[in-house]
């Protein structure tokens, strides 16, 4: 198969790299937000504790 | 215990990463046969390598912990395993948008690198339903420790398989022969890999910490849950 014009190579170049990002993105969120929840609840606890 | 040296670690991927896109992008010339869409490669091919080589580091540590008994081992090599599928399931995505530019099919059956590939990623789709149907943490550990030298080991096997099958389709970048790359292309692609393998050691190690934090925060409420009824 010849190579691709430019124009429509880089909408599959653009892809992957954006699922390659997106994938990454995803899963920082999801762990950050895992990590805001272990710092409110340990926040809690520390309250809980001090009354 | 997991966090320390992660600063400098997520600064350096920061770095390689970004080196590595404009090395890509700026640098490594246009391939004469694929041209633009070869660009694909350098995101694509470390994130495989990098995603085999998790697997395997998973078998190693499942090793550590049957030797040892340490269940943090165990933990290890669950956080390298489950980071794997996740880039494992990128290396698809990004390979089925390659294949689709390069040979016009989002999929080729009969291409034993696309295929092999995939047969390992579903045995370690596998490793999670075996590891979460089964409630008493030690079993849980070691079951999932035998799951992960047996399937480690599975993953060299399948590379040498692969490479012993006759095929002109997909090419060879990494032989013996050092491959057909030109000196701009092989930096690049080298220091993608680089990227690629600080990427999964940054996560790795967030995630650990996560864990661990997790498990700490349990093991507080229950004594001070104790503290309470005593």
């Amino acid at each position: 198969m010849p190579a691709l014009p430019l124009d429509e190579a880089g909408k599959y170049v653009a892809g992957a790299y954006v699922v390659f990002f997106a994938l990454i993105l995803i899963y920082v969120t999801i762990l950050g937000a895992k990590i805001a929840r272990i710092d409110r609840e340990l926040t809690q606890l520390a309250e809980d504790d001090d009354r | 215990m997991y966090s320390k040296g992660f600063m400098p670690l997520a600064t350096a991927t920061v770095v390689a990463l970004t080196t590595a896109l404009a090395l890509a992008f700026f640098y490594a010339p246009l391939d004469a046969d694929q041209g633009f869409v070869q660009k694909i490669f350098y995101v694509h091919v470390p994130m495989a390598i990098v995603a085999l080589g998790g697997f395997v580091a998973g078998g190693v540590m499942g090793i550590l912990h049957l030797r040892s008994g340490d269940p943090s081992w165990d933990l290890r090599s669950y956080v390298a395993i489950h980071l794997s599928v996740i880039l494992g399931s990128g290396v698809l995505i990004t390979g089925a948008i390659w294949a689709k530019a390069s040979w016009g099919h989002w999929w080729v059956w009969d291409e034993p690198v696309l295929v092999s590939f995939l047969v390992v990623f579903l045995l370690y789709c596998v490793y999670y339903p075996l590891r979460f149907s089964i409630e008493d943490p030690e079993r849980q550990a070691r079951y999932s420790s035998v799951f992960a030298i047996v399937a480690g080991a599975f993953v060299p096997l399948n590379f040498v398989a692969v490479r012993m099958a006759e095929t002109f389709t997909h090419p060879r970048v990494l032989s013996q022969t050092g491959g057909s790359l030109p000196g701009e292309m092989r930096l690049t692609f080298l220091v993608s890999l680089l990227a690629m393998a600080l990427l999964f050691v940054t996560l790795w190690k967030l995630e650990l910490t996560a864990k661990h934090a997790s498990m700490q925060l349990k093991r507080l409420r229950r004594r001070l849950d104790a503290r309470v009824t005593a």
